[in-house]
């Protein structure tokens, strides 16, 4: 094909002087830079909160109320403990509704229009701004009870956590394969007797890895709880009044012109971003099928 | 349900027998409370629309649709109007996916285009992932400190110079528009890298041997036919993105000044439809009170709207891709 | 292979009058249908007690289909629809009042693939027997049904190990243990072979031929030597395409020997001589 006048093989080897080596060159040395910027937020994020969030750290967080507008000294104690709490009830609430909605998904019903609608509805919760959860419970609770409650507070934080559940539930107990489902169904196991028999027990890490990946989302809200438990700076007494949290804590003391209450409020980030992660990592360690 | 007939036709040594009565009972019961708990989820749907509809509708009944235009907002002379609401909202929103988006696109492509071996990979994922982890109030925060000194030096200067163009037509004092869409967009990162990550990932791999054999440099390969075929995916990622900015309110509470103005200067503060309720409720009287669930109630509207495109549009494109492949 | 001796008050489900030659399940398929594809026509199948029934021919014939039928398990399938009926223990099992789950606690089914739960060998073995709040001695009867399985030598020591750290024979081996620890009135085996390696099927069918001594079996396969090996009857399905779709049927059915040795009918024939499969 090439003729003979104008007989010279094309260059195979790297150049550069190719525009489109060129290009191909700074788009890769751009993605490079790209992704390190992408990463300083986090990494900025981690300093100051061990900088100046550990500067604080000591028994005393754990020990003390939160400190007036000039006092010294104060810890946060009860907003760990509100925190703890309504994550608790938060999850009494979500996991049994979510797995018995996951059962219905993914065994009972998965291709209904029942199913179909909640399992669509479910995914479009997952978006759900956090604030108008809290909206919503301030309508049909506080304003029932008659005031702020913890009550309150973790059933806003239920309704965040519920399509987490469902979807993580849903999708590991799809995961027990068909034929154990057949074994169980093919020697006389109702559908009821496969599912808590077979399918529940064989799909339980997964389902605790959903739940682990709620409860991380979930402590760090803050928005629901200014409409449902608000703040207490005292010592928890009963369920139903204002509850103390470490996300509202934050939030609280972010806006003080006082550098006590700044610190407190970097101690307590850190101890926030600290659970967090742990049921993060939690979470992935739980996800690890044993067949 | 008859079960006698084999009872019957066996023999009562026989070990295997139907259903207890008991069992038949369970049986039922459980699928019943299954069945009630998957329409508990779409119940649950629209009692939130039914409630919160509910609540703004003293609102709505006294002022109308001028509370969306109207930027007065006086609690003494009840006049209201959640223009510059709105307009924060969409316009953080909007700033927030032009550079979360950016950067998650390109995060995703990073991650995915084979830029790293599998274990640099692995921890560059986790970064991003915990970075979706830290709670808002802990980015608002960290905005408020570091952000916000950050950019002011840099922003004074471009209002000097440059003050003319609407976009720098104010100086940054603290709280403002710029330093809440970048921790904003900070947040909307992980989700589009996630979502596009997903996308590019079910390409098939033919289609990816195809470019390259025909001799394309591999940002020829991603960004001429990676990128496109994975677009539809690539699209619902960042209208997700978008659904989640608009939904976020404690970062924004904390950083967005909560001016009651509309302004196109970055460095203005400014407001949004979250940070109005956050920042206004715990001190609000009845008045304003129904106020604010009329705000909700638009806020509610905005964000079902995007996040329902959003999700119908994702499986959409899921359905597409299986089908194809 | 040791041979295994009935444990006392067992009674796999025989009516008064048993004779050998009586049918265990009459199965009278006219017409099965998934949606609006139908799958099989004309399956009339006896399957007669203590005796092993070979269902052979080639993919698509609708065995697989018409075994699965024999405890409704083709219910699990959207757009399943059976004409005709199937009677067992005196009883049409399709009929309106009857319940699924109840006709499977006394047909008994091994699968294609192995699937053990996961749970130990014991666990595995006892299900069926927790299932129906059995008052006996489990573990007795655990070893019963291993001893029969011929799994009972491997696995004596390591019962609370899971079943899935088995090797496909012996998983396949626990299912088959796990299915009679029941003492189901009908075993239905579904290509149990087809999964494993030649030993381990040579080990499965010798156990076929052991377990037909207490069990009626109905045993689907794609390997015809293992129908002349194991079968007393069997039936031979194909494949009708004259109507433009695929539809299984029941060619002809008889004693194995006669099926392979004087076959009436041609396609009989064809098939046995290997012409197609």
């Amino acid at each position: 094909m090439t003729d003979t006048a104008s007989n010279v093989p094309p260059l195979l080897t790297h150049t550069w002087s190719e525009g489109r080596a060129l290009r191909n060159g700074v788009l890769t040395i751009g993605a490079w830079a790209v992704a390190l910027i992408a990463a300083v937020p986090l990494v900025s994020v981690l300093y100051m909160l061990i900088v100046h969030g550990g500067a604080r750290l000591s028994l005393e967080l754990l020990t003390e109320l939160p400190p007036a507008g000039f006092e010294m000294g104060g810890g946060f104690g009860n907003a760990i403990i509100g925190t703890v709490v309504m994550v608790v009830i938060a999850t009494i609430i979500s996991v049994p509704i979510g797995v018995l909605a996951a059962a219905y998904l993914a065994e009972l019903g998965p291709d209904s229009q029942l199913g179909r609608v909640s399992r669509f509805l479910a995914k479009v919760l997952t978006g759900f701004p956090s604030i108008l959860a809290g909206v919503f419970v301030y309508a049909v609770i506080v304003l029932a009870m008659g005031g702020y409650s913890a009550i309150a507070g973790g059933v806003s934080l239920a309704i965040l956590m519920l399509p987490t559940v469902v979807l993580t539930a849903e999708e590991a107990m799809k995961m027990v394969p068909r034929k154990m489902k057949d074994a169980a169904l093919g020697i006389g196991c109702t559908r009821t007797q496969m599912i808590w028999k077979i399918v529940l027990p064989t799909a339980l890490p997964g389902i605790l890895t959903g739940v682990m990946l709620g409860v991380a989302r979930v402590a760090g809200e803050s928005a629901p709880l200014l409409f449902t438990a608000l703040f207490s700076n005292y010592w928890l007494r009963s369920l139903s009044e204002p509850t103390a949290s470490l996300s509202i804590l934050i939030y609280n003391f972010s806006s003080m012109p006082f550098d006590n209450q700044i610190e407190l409020a970097w101690a307590a980030s850190l101890v926030l971003v600290l659970i967090v992660l742990i049921f993060n990592v939690l979470s992935r360690l739980f996800g690890r099928a044993k067949y | 349900m008859l079960s006698q007939p084999f009872a019957i036709a066996t023999s009562p040594d026989a070990v295997t027998h139907p259903p207890a009565n008991f069992e038949y009972l369970t049986d039922r019961t459980f699928r019943a409370l299954a069945m009630a708990a998957a329409a508990l989820l779409i119940i649950l749907v629209a009692y939130i629309l039914w409630k919160i509809g509910g609540q703004a509708m003293p609102a709505i009944q006294k002022y109308h649709l001028n509370f969306l235009i109207s930027s007065q907002y006086n609690v003494q002379e009840l006049k209201f109007g959640i223009l510059p609401g709105i307009w924060g909202t969409l316009y953080s929103s909007l700033l927030a996916l032009l550079i979360g988006g950016f950067f998650g696109l390109s995060v995703a492509i990073f991650l995915t285009q084979g830029f790293l071996p599998p274990r640099l990979a692995f921890v560059f994922r986790l970064i991003i992932d915990m970075l979706a982890a830290i709670p808002s109030v802990v980015f608002g925060l960290w905005g408020i400190f570091v952000v916000i000194p950050a950019i002011r030096p840099a922003a004074n200067l471009l209002n000097e110079y440059l003050g003319f163009i609407p976009f720098f037509g104010t100086s940054l004092s603290g709280p403002g528009l710029l330093p809440a869409a970048i921790v904003l967009a900070i947040m909307v990162l992980p989700t589009v890298a996630a979502i596009s990550q997903d996308a590019l990932n079910s390409v098939p791999y033919r289609t990816k041997e195809a470019a390259f054999g025909m001799g394309a440099t591999l940002w020829e390969v991603i960004l001429k036919v990676m990128v496109p075929t994975a677009a539809g995916g690539i699209f619902s990622a960042m209208v997700l993105g978008f659904g989640r900015a608009l939904g976020e309110t404690m970062a924004l509470a904390m950083l967005i000044g909560n001016a009651n103005q509309v302004s196109l200067s970055l460095f203005a503060p400014a407001e949004t439809l979250a940070a109005l309720l956050a920042s206004h409720f715990p001190e609000a009287g009845p008045a304003e009170v129904e106020v604010l669930m009329y705000a909700a109630l638009v806020l509610l509207a905005i964000t079902l709207v995007v996040n329902v495109a959003g999700i119908g549009l994702l499986t959409l494109t899921q359905r597409q891709i299986s089908g194809k492949a | 292979m040791t041979v295994v001796q009935p444990l006392k008050g067992e009674a796999p489900g025989k009516p008064a009058s048993a004779k050998s030659g009586d049918l265990a399940i009459n199965c009278n398929v006219s017409k099965i249908y998934y949606g609006s594809f139908l799958a099989v026509r004309d399956a009339r199948v006896p399957i007669n007690k203590g005796k092993i029934t070979g269902f052979i021919g080639p993919s698509g014939c609708g065995k697989s289909t018409v075994l699965r039928s024999l405890n409704r398990m083709n219910d699990l399938i959207q757009g399943f629809r059976l004409e005709g009926d199937v009677h067992f223990l005196g009883q049409d099992i399709y009929a309106k009042n009857i319940d699924p789950v109840v006709v499977r606690r006394y047909i008994g089914m091994v699968f294609q693939q192995p699937n053990p739960f996961a749970m130990s060998i014991y666990d595995n073995v006892a299900f069926g027997l927790r299932l129906n709040k059995f008052r006996g001695s489990y573990d007795e009867r655990v070893e019963h049904a291993l001893r029969r399985a011929a799994l009972w030598d491997e696995v004596k020591d390591k019962l609370k190990v899971s079943g899935l750290s088995l090797s496909g024979g012996q998983q396949q081996r626990l299912c088959i243990a796990r299915a009679v620890a029941t003492e189901p009135t009908v075993l239905l085996m579904d290509e149990p072979c087809s999964a494993l390696d030649p030993i381990a099927t040579r080990r499965v069918e010798e156990l076929m031929l052991e377990l037909k001594k207490d069990y009626t079996i109905a045993l689907v396969t794609h390997n015809m030597q293992q129908a002349t090996r194991v079968a007393d009857i069997t039936a031979f399905f194909g494949v009708d395409i004259s109507k433009g779709g695929r539809t299984g049927y029941l060619v002809e059915m008889g004693d194995t020997e006669q099926i392979f040795q004087r076959p009436r009918k041609q396609l009989t024939q064809e098939y046995i001589s290997g012409k197609f499969s």
